[in-house]
């Protein structure tokens, strides 16, 4: 099968590689770089496990193939802590127990991420909404939702109403 | 203040940083040097007999490492609960997801190529899709050596059943059917088996059952156990999948045998739908007899079950229906009945409840008609018949501590069910509100001789702490648990305290996660073990400290004589004097919990249980009357756990179950036709999004058990089991029709307001 060389900055760091046609980013990220925290969990785009920012959009890793994001800029779950410090979407879910068996987790975080990047202080509503694209069979959700609110408190640099003295 | 300094507080779960940020390694990310990759060829019969297998062109493929079938492995043999089940099938095959052949290849793109070149001959035989078919005479027979496909009965009774409902005002009886469930674990069936040149076997595996695993492993292999090991990397979820071997298992292990190098065999998602195990489909009858006032006076359940082409430890789940059955509410007279029965269907397993699912929707179900019918409130039937304190019930459990009145209490108030409400919005829409609790073993369950789990505990030179556990972490918070219990009994910080991943070598023996049982089990003996490090320490800087014993006290770490903070050393200190000394020892303490609980006997009675959980839960609805769409607004819930361990941990548990219990109740059903899965995809087979998910408003009640962890109870499982009656009650209280299969889809409930509405008019 050709090989395909292509160039993409992932978590930062600049990238050239060359891929098979028929193989995905996902697959990549993980069997290729090692970033074994993008988890595969249906492979079909369903369920969202594979979730990473291409360009700062949520997208599901499995459905999209290494040679279409060649020029991009891509974000996993391990670019997401900056100078030691998590993120605070990675924050919020530790802080919340929005973590079980914690397989939909990186995506979920993914997709909580780029949500409050579009929506920096989204209603439970929007919450809900911007991650029905990532199952979770442990934690109902509820928990993710308060998460995911928590970080969005943070981010605004207001006080968590919950951390308020 | 609390008298707790860990305990009760809310605490980041110790394994959630690795898994926020990618760091945490999962199953699917261990790379053992050498790996090979495996895929299975799977029949193409739902019931066949073999005639022929041709592997040539698989072998001949480049890249194939090692293909095999039944005809390599003389000393493999059948395993399972009634050993019925060889790994690779050689002479017939009985479900579409039946074994037939394995490669391990370099890669997996070319095992699967391999897979696709072999040829199998079949003569097909009459296939067996249901019980009733099953079950007729000169029906055909799925396992020939067994003469029938009849493969147990369960059967229970307690006082005079048919003079009981002769006596009873009112006698309901319903036909009830419970479909196939997947667990749906996010991350999917993978394992890793290395068979190493000193014939050492090691299997990385999500199993729930390590020790129970490693023997059945060995056995059926024909290799010692004493050259077994099972290492358990995080597991990416488990609900029961995890509590049984299946064939894969053995099967990997074969491949590594015959290439003599590691290989991992991976599941996608499709074969998670079509070839893991399913929750029982099970059809029921329930008989429920009581008087005006709504006393219950009699029970009978009869369960047919259709257990898939091999038994499993699934098929005990009847035992905990039957149990629900005569010990869900007071009922004095019990009778049950069930039979399982082979059937060409994909093989069912254990799956989060265990049998109580089932049994609980056809309860609850009677439950909310016999308030409907005797004009009681939906509570207050409840509230009449529940368990108290000190009840002993038919089948022998001894409820030492029960909150379900107060459960029943905090539901009936929080969800407004008797309120005056909005019952409409005027338009399609119908509103309603319906409940249904449930009862759970809560302190282990002994189905296996040992229901006992084991700890060691080591607090180092600095003060640090490290725990090896025998329970196993699915994403429940074992880890959370056990860290805190630890941390509370020694007096020492949280952050001190580390759970120890480690293999069956090391790993104290364990039955296995499963019955809800791990916090108060594995929770006694993690803090039976913390308890004799601290004796230990104490005795020490009692001496150091110039002290009685008695006088000593731990926390923060620091060892302090009580009242005097001036008398102080810390933790390390006082292990370091215990260490660096002539004749000196360490600090390394183990313990091993077996509760007070007993097996059952022939008639099914005995306390399984040294504690039982109870739980109420109310779901408000809307029914678009138009579509049948039904839409859960709100879930109440209230769950008698002892005492709250970790108020968020314990919240996530009964906020999953629900999500659980609501694709049961509306959307979750594995289609099987002719055997075969028909829907074995996340679009298809629905479980609940984010926005499916209503708010959720939790309340414990803390009976402080006496046996438990600071009187903790199990609750891992509890959470899901109400939740489908609670909602079919919902819907029957917005529309007024009642819906006896699930899951409730639209279709169904346009039918059944056709048919009453015919029946009105």
């Amino acid at each position: 099968m050709a090989q395909h060389a292509i160039h993409l900055t992932i978590n930062s760091e600049p990238h050239e590689l060359t891929v098979q046609p028929n193989r995905t980013l996902l697959d990549v990220l993980r069997e290729d770089l090692g970033l074994t925290g993008t988890n595969k969990s249906c492979g079909t785009g369903d369920c969202g496990a594979c979730t990473v920012l291409m360009d700062g959009l949520s997208v599901n890793s499995c459905l999209t193939l290494a040679v279409e994001a060649d020029g991009t800029d891509v974000v996993t779950v391990e670019g997401l802590a900056r100078e030691r410090q998590l993120h605070p979407v990675q924050e919020g879910f530790v802080k919340h127990n929005a973590i079980q068996c914690g397989f939909c987790s990186p995506g979920m975080i993914m997709a909580g991420a780029a949500l409050l990047e579009r929506n920096p202080s989204p209603t439970d509503e929007e919450i809900r909404r911007g991650l029905e694209g990532n199952l979770c069979r442990c934690t109902g959700y509820t928990k993710i939702v308060d998460a995911v609110r928590w970080a969005a408190e943070r981010m605004n640099d207001a006080t968590p109403v919950e951390d308020a003295p | 203040m609390s008298e707790f300094a860990v305990i009760g507080k809310n605490l980041p779960k110790p394994d959630a940083f690795g898994k926020a940020t990618g760091a945490a390694l999962y199953i699917h990310d261990v790379e053992v040097k050498g790996m090979l990759h495996a895929r299975i060829k799977r029949s193409e019969r739902p019931h066949a007999r073999i005639v022929s297998i041709d592997t040539s062109k698989a072998r001949e493929l480049p890249g194939v490492k090692a293909v095999i079938t039944a005809a390599d492995f003389s000393t493999v043999t059948p395993f399972g609960f009634h050993k019925d089940h060889p790994p690779l099938k050689g002479d017939k095959v009985r479900s579409y997801a039946d074994e037939i052949a394995a490669v391990a290849a370099i890669s997996e793109d070319i095992a699967q190529a391999a897979c696709d070149l072999i040829v199998v001959e079949y003569e097909d035989l009459e296939p067996v899709f249901t019980v009733a078919d099953a079950m007729k005479e000169g029906a055909p027979i799925i396992h020939e050596s067994k003469g029938t496909n009849h493969v147990e009965d369960y059967d229970f009774n307690h006082g005079d059943v048919d003079a009981a409902f002769a006596e009873a005002d009112i006698v309901l009886e319903d036909e009830f059917e419970l479909t196939f469930v997947n667990h749906c674990c996010l991350g999917p069936t993978c394992m890793i088996a290395e068979y190493d040149l000193n014939e050492n076997l090691t299997l990385w595996s999500p199993t729930q059952i390590p020790f129970l695993l490693q023997r059945d492993l060995a056995e059926c292999l024909g290799i010692p156990a004493t050259k077994t090991k099972i290492i358990q990397p995080l597991i990416g979820g488990a609900f029961g999948k995890g509590l049984d071997m299946y064939a894969f298992e053995p099967v990997c292990c074969m491949l590594s045998m015959k290439a003599g190098r590691p290989v991992r065999l991976l599941f996608n998602r499709e074969e998670e739908f079509r070839y893991t195990p399913t929750r029982q489909p099970v059809k029921g009858r329930l008989k429920t007899g009581a008087k005006s006032d709504g006393t219950l006076l009699a029970r009978e359940m009869r369960v047919l079950l259709d257990i898939g082409a091999y038994v499993s430890w699934g098929v005990l789940t009847p035992v905990v229906g039957m149990h629900t059955n005569s010990s869900l509410y007071r009922v004095p007279n019990v009778r049950y009945h069930g039979e399982a029965y082979y059937s060409n269907n994909p093989s069912s397993g254990a799956m989060r409840g265990y049998g109580n699912p089932q049994a609980t929707f056809m309860i609850e179900t009677h439950m909310d008609m016999l308030a409907e019918r005797l004009g009681i409130a939906p509570d207050e039937v409840r509230r009449r018949n529940a368990n108290r304190p000190g009840d002993e019930t038919p089948s022998g459990a001894k409820y030492t501590t029960c909150g379900l009145p107060e459960c029943i209490d905090i539901i009936a108030r929080e969800s407004g069910i008797n309120a005056e409400r909005e019952r409409t919005d005027g338009g399609p829409i119908a509103r309603g509100i319906g409940m249904a609790s449930t009862l759970n073993v809560a302190g282990g369950a002994r189905i296996y001789r040992s229901d006992g789990c084991g700890a060691i505990v080591k607090v180092d030179d600095f003060g640090k702490v490290g725990l090896v556990t025998g329970a196993t972490e699915i994403g429940q918070g074992t880890d959370l648990i056990l860290t805190q219990i630890v941390a509370e009994e020694l007096g020492v910080p949280f952050e001190d305290v580390r759970i120890v991943p480690a293999d069956t070598d090391i790993k104290p023996w364990d039955v296995g996660c499963h019955a809800s049982r791990t916090a108060f089990i594995a929770g006694n003996a993690a803090r039976m073990a913390a308890g004799q490090a601290r004796d230990k320490i104490v005795l020490h800087a009692a001496k150091m400290l110039e002290a009685r014993p008695e006088e000593i006290d731990i926390r923060e770490g620091n060892v302090f004589v009580s009242g005097q903070a001036d008398r102080s050393l810390p933790i390390g200190k006082v292990v370091r004097a215990i260490h660096f000394r002539g004749g000196g020892s360490i600090v390394t303490t183990e313990a091993f919990y077996d509760p007070p609980n007993e097996m059952t006997d022939a008639g099914h009675k005995g306390n399984i249980s040294a504690t039982y959980g109870f739980g109420t839960q109310a779901a408000a609805v809307e029914v678009d009357t138009e579509t049948g769409q039904v839409t859960v607004k709100k879930i109440w819930a209230a769950h008698d756990v002892g005492r709250v361990l970790s108020p968020i941990g314990a919240e996530g548990q009964v906020e999953g179950g629900i999500s659980m219990g609501m694709g049961y109740a509306l959307t979750e059903q594995l289609i099987v036709e002719e055997g075969e899965v028909k829907n074995p995809t996340f679009l298809d087979y629905r479980i609940a999004t984010s926005l499916d998910m209503p708010e959720i408003e939790t309340h414990f009640v803390e009976t402080i058990d006496p046996e438990g962890p600071f009187g903790a109870k199990g609750l891992g499982e509890m959470g899901s089991v109400p939740t489908a009656p609670a909602i079919a009650n919902a819907v029957f209280d917005a529309i007024g029709v009642r819906i006896h299969s699930l899951p409730i889809t639209p279709e169904k409930i346009l039918h059944a307001l056709k048919e009453k509405n015919r029946s009105e008019s």
